[in-house]
């Protein structure tokens, strides 16, 4: 691996081209072939079956489910789902691949010809990213190579379960838009419940395919495809690696081979995963096992008009709903949980931008603080709705709010029984007000005169000496009303 | 389209079939024999036709996304050659970084 | 005279179980002799015929093989007997889980006592490819009883069971059935559940039933047909009383006689059988009509394209991971290499090349591709002549009586010539029937019915009403 780094200026004179491929495990129950649970973190080996042992003998049955979700997930990506798709087994040998082949999708996969928008340029139009295509496979099971010294340790509980990968056109230019790309893919996958899409517990797995060029050229470069890549963040550093490493060897006057190389995170550098000669020829053929799969026109319009709002949609919606700055919209839209519990909050308290603040600030701040996930929040929307009308009917302080706030998100209880229990609403009756004023004028007679015959400097004394007696709860804006009255009375 | 020894090298290392050097004449006679037979098909004029896929066009039947799994009436241990802490156990790699890319396909 | 749901009931299931042990040592259907049963646990056996019986003196309702005695090829998973596909890569396995076929048979009364020798992994036509030494044809002990499923064939020949279950890929039911002189019968691809069915080329293979006679052989597969959930390629469509098919005269039948499977060179004397055979169906009020299959010929090619391809695939699990053999070597590759070299035998070997080759890049198209696409053509040859008014198809099982053991094992391509009369319907998805029609040298031959998809009550008629016509002159 060349440790020499292309200046600046070479570096300027290429671009990137980029293209990925994201596997996403699909959220189904059972597996995509047999009944065996999709559950994690069991006993190695205790969801299996003569199915995904690949027992002699044994025969794939495809999960409806994983068939629903894969077609939802296209649906959401623009693509056109084909009415006959058919199966392929893909050949290779693996220790943690039992059939020693891997069902999945080839010249006639799910769905194709679909896109992503994944920002906006300048002058307002999206940044789009064409998705090549959409295809069903199942999952291998877990080597584990540093277990025992000198052997390798297979656990097939995830063996056959459902996945769909999404296969991005070349149309990413820098490491930045890669990541636009993953986040809006990740985020339109979270909106539709097609998966956890969780790159940290391995059920959102990216790929990427890169080559370089001088910039004005529009022919494609030799292609690398980079592995073991563990983070979004971990994709953006890799590409730029490989981009200054291909830089490198073309200015250098080289030539970039194909190979697929492995992302060193520690090392923040790329290196070879194989030599060539070994690479590979899967012998890909129609899965004689599973008939082709038949999707009704009926059924796939249904599938589309089931589908959520999507994130796009929604931003679009909330800026002219609720009038809100840009940067509030992209927060409150991260996730379609966050975005219903702001609507929730809005909707029943009237001010949304009150409502955004909460959330932006308190809300955020204590599920980040616990990580607590939104659903398992113990403040509902219109509890909170309730405490931001207690604060804007000025019966609690904004002060006191974040006390109520506090001991909501401890107990789940209703903001007023809190208010009460603490003894934080506003005193305004005047009669109470009235009583410790008198009071008060009784233990400070000579400031008393002094106020009323004009030493208006004094007003703030008392006010604070009648806050004192109320234990607080007194509301000063009628405290000084009903001191000037009586001074003038 | 003849089989090269070479072919014959490279489909044993594809399905991982050890062919020790002194049988890989014979295979690559045998094998150039019976595919000499199916030169017959290159006459046959096959210009549109789908090639069968899946015999009958009903379609593929789904099953629910519900267990119980089919059971084992004898646990993986009872058959599986080496187990270990619930574990398969087979060698390590001897060149890992050959099939690494398998592992992740 | 036949009732719906026609029975065949043993005296009792407990003597029914000892008579065919009884059989089998009497036949010496062991490896001292015809070899034609690998494992077999009498003590088990006799267990599942008391647990029958108690079964019927509770008042239970007989099923339709109440106490029956069965054997089963050594592809298809049982419960209590190994199942080893005859290969030493399986030696010893036994399936934790069972056949849907296994449980149909056995729910029905069926009491399996056997499980029979075979091609390793029914890649054959002789039964010499077998881990556990040859079979014998119990006509003469000397000839290949055919294969794959020689075992089942040979220990029905041999009366040791009257109903078998083997497996058919190219004709490895009926070819065997044809050389053992018994009732072998192939169903339509999707008619009985391949769960349980160890895979050789999945979208060839089906269980076939052979029977000391036809009624035999329809009893046994309308107890195993039928969809199952667990086969995705199973088919729906309800499962017909088979045995009705007895009843049916002939009246009105055309049955066409496709020149491809007559050629000139053909054996005289097997000639000679078949034309007896079409007399006789003529004199049942049959009309005989001469067809055309163009694409016969090819049948051989394409199959030998396809099966091999899809079993390079299917036999890929056998890598010493999970189940079966494992010899340990020098890292991953090296336990590969020696557990799969050693595992499998050279025909085995053979086909496995064969088939990656034709798979791996490059010659896809050129192989696989276009075999699929030919294939297409020979399926639409069958869907012709049956559109043109043709009930059944005709023909010679085989082209030749039983052959030596041994004379057929330096060129491949001379046994897989064997196939010449039979991959067509495996090929097609057709169902077709072997039943006896004479002897040439006194071994027996077979005629084949095939007629189109799901049809298998014309394709019993048929093999019914040639059964009674020919009765005696069956076996000379
Ligand atoms: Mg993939
Ligand atoms: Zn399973």
């Amino acid at each position: 691996m060349s440790g020499t780094m292309p200046s600046a200026a070479v570096l300027a004179r290429y671009e990137m081209v980029v293209g990925l491929e994201v596997h996403v495990q699909l959220k189904t129950r059972t597996k995509a072939f047999c009944n065996c649970s999709t559950s994690f973190g069991d006993a190695p080996n205790a969801n299996t079956c003569p199915i995904c042992l690949a027992l002699p003998g044994a025969l794939p049955v495809l999960n409806y489910e994983a068939v629903r979700l894969a077609t939802r997930a296209a649906l959401a990506l623009c693509c056109a789902i084909r009415e006959r798709s058919v199966f392929a087994r893909k050949n290779y040998f693996y220790p943690d691949l039992p059939k020693g082949y891997q069902i999945s999708q080839y010249d006639r996969p799910l769905a194709e010809h679909g896109h992503l928008v994944i920002g906006t340029n300048a002058d307002g139009s999206p940044v789009t990213v064409g998705i090549t295509r959409v295809h069903m496979e199942e999952d291998a099971g877990k080597s584990i190579h540093d277990r025992y010294p000198g052997l390798t340790a297979i656990d097939l509980n995830r063996s056959g379960v459902p996945l769909i990968e999404i296969v991005s056109e070349p149309d990413m230019r820098s490491s930045r838009e890669a990541g636009a790309y993953l986040r809006a893919l990740k985020q339109i996958i979270e909106y539709t419940g097609v998966s956890d899409a969780n790159m940290e517990a391995g059920s959102l797995r990216v790929d990427a395919n890169i080559s370089i060029r001088e910039c004005g050229e529009t022919a494609l470069g030799t292609k690398t495809e980079v592995k073991n890549l563990n983070s979004f963040s971990g994709v953006e550093r890799a590409l730029e690696s490989e981009f200054r490493r291909q830089v490198d060897v073309v200015s250098g006057g080289g030539a970039v081979e194909q190979q697929t190389m492995l992302w060193d995170g520690a090392n923040g550098e790329v290196r070879p995963a194989r030599s060539k000669e070994a690479s590979h020829d899967y012998r890909y053929f129609p899965e004689p096992d599973l008939p082709p799969l038949v999707l009704a026109t009926k059924w796939i319009t249904a599938q589309r008009e089931a589908l959520p709002e999507l994130p796009r949609e929604r931003r679009d919606r909330m800026r002219t709903e609720y009038r809100l700055q840009e940067g509030d919209i992209e927060v409150l839209t991260a996730s379609a949980a966050l975005g219903d519990y702001f609507e929730g909050v809005a909707r029943h308290h009237g001010d949304a931008k009150a409502a955004a603040n909460w959330i932006m600030g308190e809300v955020l701040a204590t599920l980040n603080a616990t990580d607590t996930p939104l659903d398992r929040f113990r403040v509902r929307p219109a509890d909170l709705a309730g405490l931001l009308d207690l604060v804007r009917d000025g019966i609690v302080s904004h002060s006191a709010a974040k006390r109520v706030f506090a001991e909501m998100v401890a107990t789940g209880d209703r903001p007023e029984q809190i208010a009460d229990r603490l003894g934080v609403r506003q005193e305004s009756d005047a009669g109470a007000l009235g009583a410790w004023l008198d009071a008060v004028i009784a233990e400070h007679p000579a400031e008393w005169q002094r106020y009323r015959s004009g030493e208006r400097k004094l007003q703030g004394v008392l006010v604070g000496m009648v806050m004192k007696k109320s234990g607080g709860r007194a509301d000063p804006r009628k405290v000084n009303q009903l001191l000037v009255e009586r001074a003038i009375g | 389209m003849a089989v090269t020894p070479d072919d014959v090298r490279h489909i044993a290392h594809l399905a991982r079939l050890a062919v020790d050097d002194a049988r890989v004449p014979e295979l690559v006679r045998e094998l150039n024999g019976i595919l000499g037979h199916m030169e017959a098909l290159g006459k046959v004029e096959t210009e549109g036709v789908e090639p069968t896929t899946g015999v009958g066009d009903a379609g593929l039947a789904l099953r629910e996304d519900a267990g119980p799994p089919i059971p084992l009436t004898r646990p993986l241990e009872g058959f599986a050659p080496a187990m270990r802490d619930g574990f398969l156990i087979v060698p390590r790699l001897a060149t890992h970084a050959d099939e690494e890319d398998d592992a992740l396909a | 005279m036949t009732i719906p749901g026609d029975r065949r009931v043993a005296p009792d299931p407990v003597s029914g179980v000892e008579g065919a042990f009884a059989a089998m040592e009497r036949a010496r259907a062991g490896a001292d002799g015809l070899n034609a049963v690998l494992w077999h646990d009498r003590d088990h056996a006799l267990d599942e015929a008391r647990a029958g019986q108690a079964y019927l003196d509770d008042g239970g309702v007989p099923g339709p093989l109440a106490g029956v005695p069965v054997a089963v090829k050594d592809n298809i998973a049982t419960l209590h007997l190994p199942t080893t596909c005859a290969s030493r890569i399986l030696q010893g396995y036994v399936s934790p889980y069972e056949a849907t076929a296994v449980s149909r048979l056995r729910r029905a009364g069926g009491i399996v006592v056997a499980k029979t020798n075979c091609d390793e992994f029914a890649m054959g036509s002789s039964s010499e490819h077998s881990a556990f030494g040859p079979v014998r044809n119990p006509h003469d002990l000397a000839r290949v009883p055919g294969g794959s499923s020689g075992g089942s064939a040979a220990a029905v020949a041999a009366g040791v069971v009257s109903i078998a279950l083997g497996s058919e890929t190219g004709g490895s039911v009926r070819q065997p059935a044809a050389f053992c002189g018994v009732v072998g019968v192939k169903p339509t691809y999707g008619r009985v559940s391949r769960y349980g069915l160890v895979a050789f080329a999945s979208s060839l293979d089906q269980i076939g039933v052979f029977g000391r006679s036809v009624r035999d052989a329809a009893l046994g597969l309308e107890v195993i047909a039928g969809r199952d959930a667990l086969d995705s390629t199973s088919d729906a469509c309800p499962v017909p009383v088979y045995t009705d098919a007895a009843e049916r005269d002939l009246e009105g039948m055309v049955i066409g006689r496709p020149k491809e499977y007559f050629p000139p060179e053909l054996d005289a004397r097997v000639a000679r059988a078949c034309d007896r055979a079409l007399e006789r169906l003529v004199d049942a009020g049959a009309t005989v009509k001469d067809v055309s299959l163009p694409h016969t010929a090819l049948a051989i090619p394409v199959y030998y394209i396809i099966a091999p391809a899809e079993a390079s695939s299917n036999l890929a699990r056998f890598d010493g991971v999970r189940y079966g053999l494992r010899i340990e070597g020098d890292g991953l590759r090296a336990m590969y290499d020696a557990t799969r070299s050693r595992g499998f035998g050279p025909e085995v070997t053979r086909r496995i090349l064969l088939g990656t080759y034709v798979l791996s890049a490059g010659y896809y198209d050129a192989y696989y591709r276009k075999a699929q696409q030919v294939r297409t053509r020979i399926t639409e040859d069958f869907r012709a002549v049956f559109s043109k008014g043709v009930d059944a198809l005709f023909t010679p099982t085989t082209p030749t009586p039983a052959f030596a053991i041994g004379s057929k094992t330096t060129d491949p391509y001379e046994m897989y010539l064997n196939d010449i009369f039979t991959a067509t319907a495996n090929l097609a998805g057709v169902p077709a029937i072997s039943v006896p029609i004479g002897r040439v040298d006194a071994l027996p031959i077979g005629g084949q019915f095939i007629t189109p998809h799901f049809d298998e009550p014309t394709m019993f008629a048929a093999a019914f009403a040639l059964e009674r016509a020919l009765g005696q002159e069956a076996h000379r």
